[in-house]
């Protein structure tokens, strides 16, 4: 039974800030030890979810239960889970140090211990030579390392984690998800992510939810998200898209309803293809763009859509594609995914997101 | 921003001379401290220490220190404590008449000071029918020294925002750990420079003191005025002005210091 614990379960989780409802009607369960991100737009509500878990905030309805236990009244100081905060929240009047030591500090635990406790919890991050300094005197990745220092040294059993690389740059950025992913490996312990960057959602995650408009819009691993978007938005979010509407869906792929076909199951040549679901479609190139692993390549089809290619810079690159060349797009059947309606509204259906 | 050299001679001059206006008049008392006329006639015929001495000497000069100094620290005192908690209600709890409980609290250091005297002194004898004493002149003092603390304590907490103090709750602190641990480490300074203020207040402060001093209550403001006009005790007078001038001069610097090394740090 214990075994099959969830870490957490949120049963029809709703927040409402006046007339606004953050959070509508979540269920979610979260397994014990899962590194779990919940993504989604900002306004989404997944920040809201966390600050519930967290206690920060008082559901308007629902319950959380953790590992089983009913802690939807309880405060924050009272709850078996910590958070690393998007801005870090490090007190600046004590030495980093004394921030790790903090939580043990506060239950009690001896000078000597905790200290020693805690220095172990700054090796672990490398940082035990920083221990005197303050907060003030760290680089941006080294504050965001006390932050998980400091979480951490209470041992929680499950890791609330705010945005926490959103302040950092590129470079940093992923060494630090690389760290991350190590940690919760290590620590063993469940670590619930809040991003919006769907690609480190994608690159940490054993599991995502997608939350749209303070609902879960599809709950899976990267793979099923990616491969198989439930709906338009998901699609949209999560990776870059084609989207083919109803009517375009049946001009195009022979189908009706919403469809979406990924940037990079789609080639750029100058002759049609043959073969059993193979389809072609003529069109010009509007833009071609450089991107150094691969080239984007935006195609005006003659049937009146426009579609994002991304092909390998690979030894399979026959030519260049130009402005204005005449080129036959090429797809397979099995890589058009269907959608389920959803409600949200893109500003074009067919208009490739950004990438 | 560049200035015409018309425009630069012509501020140099009024600032020079408001300045002058301000501070003229003070190097006059300094002056007239030394000054061997009982009548503060200008200028002064000769110089002596005399009056410094007798100062020092002077019985009801120095109880009237005394009491200044008693008042002022414990209204000061009773501001920080009041003034910190009504700070942290109206920041970090959300309750209906919010506003209009921060605007009461405010309005006395606008009130004239005549008003809240007499209102404080009917209040005292008639309603409540306590008599005057040295506590009615703090409990005076008070209404209008929570004011200063409560303008400092609170513009920090509205800058400080709430994220630390959720750290603390999250890391397992109730909330009275987390205001001793953290929330008032941070307000430390915000409390000096409110408190330093309230306090220079409280010392000065002469309309209020007249209508809620107890008799037999002398503060300093009082004795002067009580002072100024006799002749053999102006020059001493001027001599409490000086001390009082240098007095004021160093918690002004200080609190001044202290908001600045603030702003630096931000």
């Amino acid at each position: 039974m214990t075994d099959s614990q969830p870490a957490i379960r949120l049963t029809g989780l709703t927040k409402e800030f006046g007339a606004v409802t953050a959070v509508d009607h979540v269920d979610l369960e979260i397994a014990a030890g899962e590194f779990f991100s919940m993504l989604g737009p900002s306004g989404s509500g997944k920040t809201t979810v966390l600050r519930l878990i967290a206690g920060f905030e008082q559901p308007t309805e629902g319950t959380i239960e953790l590992f089983g236990k009913d802690v939807t009244k309880r405060a924050p100081f009272d709850r078996d889970v910590n958070t690393v905060f998007q801005d870090y929240a490090l007190f600046p009047h004590m030495s980093v140090l004394e921030n790790v030591a903090y939580g043990l500090r506060v239950r009690g635990m001896g000078r000597r211990e905790r200290h020693e406790r805690a220095m172990r919890a700054l090796a672990a991050v490398r940082l035990e030579q920083m221990a005197s300094r303050k907060p003030s005197q760290l680089s941006g990745g080294q504050r965001q390392r006390i932050a998980l220092a400091r979480a951490t040294v209470v041992e929680p059993k499950v890791l609330l984690l705010d945005e926490p690389l959103g302040a950092l740059d590129l470079k940093l950025r992923e060494q630090m998800q690389v760290e991350l992913k190590q940690i919760q490996r290590e620590l063993g312990i469940t670590f619930i992510f809040v991003t919006h960057d769907q690609e480190e959602a994608l690159t940490l995650s054993d599991r995502i939810a997608v939350f749209n408009n303070g609902r879960i819009e599809q709950l899976g691993t990267p793979a099923e998200l990616y491969e198989r978007p439930a709906s338009r938005f998901v699609a949209d979010f999560v990776g870059t898209s084609n989207l083919f509407d109803d009517a375009r869906s049946r001009a195009l792929l022979g189908r009706a309803g919403e469809h979406s076909v990924r940037p990079e199951k789609l080639t750029v040549g100058t002759a049609e293809l043959e073969g059993d679901g193979v389809r072609n479609a003529w069109g010009t190139v509007v833009e071609a763009i450089y991107l150094g692993s691969g080239i984007r390549i935006v195609v005006d089809l003659d049937a009146g859509t426009r579609v994002t290619v991304l092909e390998q810079n690979d030894r399979n690159r026959a030519h260049d594609d130009e402005r204005g060349d005449r080129v036959v797009v090429t797809w397979h059947d099995a890589d058009v995914i269907a959608l389920e309606a959803s409600d949200v509204r893109l500003p074009d259906a067919a208009a490739p997101a950004p990438a | 921003m560049r200035l015409s050299r018309f425009s630069r001679t012509t501020l140099g001059v009024i600032t020079a001379i408001i300045l002058g206006i301000v501070y003229v008049p003070l190097l006059v008392v300094l002056v007239n401290s030394f000054s061997t006329s009982t009548s503060l006639t200008w200028p002064p015929p000769g110089f002596t220490l005399e009056w410094w001495g007798r100062a020092f000497r002077s019985a009801g000069a120095l109880e009237a220190v005394s009491t200044s100094v008693q008042v002022a620290v414990i209204s000061t005192l009773i501001s920080l404590v009041l003034g910190t908690l009504i700070s942290l209600a109206l920041q970090r709890f959300a309750f209906f008449g919010r506003d209009a409980i921060s605007l009461l609290i405010i309005l006395p250091i606008a009130l004239p000071g005549i008003i809240t005297g007499i209102a404080l002194n009917n209040f005292f004898r008639t309603i409540m029918g306590v008599p005057l004493s040295i506590w009615t002149v703090v409990i005076a003092h008070a209404t209008f020294c929570i004011v200063t603390v409560f303008n400092n304590v609170i513009a920090r907490l509205r800058r400080l925002g709430t994220n630390l103090e959720e750290a603390s709750a999250d890391l397992g602190a109730g909330v009275w750990t987390t205001f001793r641990l953290v929330t008032f480490p941070q307000l430390r300074s915000a409390l000096l420079a409110g408190g330093l203020l309230a306090f220079a207040l409280s010392f000065d402060e002469i309309i209020v003191t007249t209508f809620t001093a107890g008799s037999g209550v002398t503060t300093l403001p009082i004795f002067i005025l009580n002072n100024m006009f006799r002749p053999s005790q102006a020059p001493i007078v001027s001599v409490i002005a000086v001390v009082l001038v240098l007095i004021s001069i160093i918690p002004i610097y200080i609190a001044q210091r202290l908001s600045g090394s603030e702003q630096q740090r931000r």
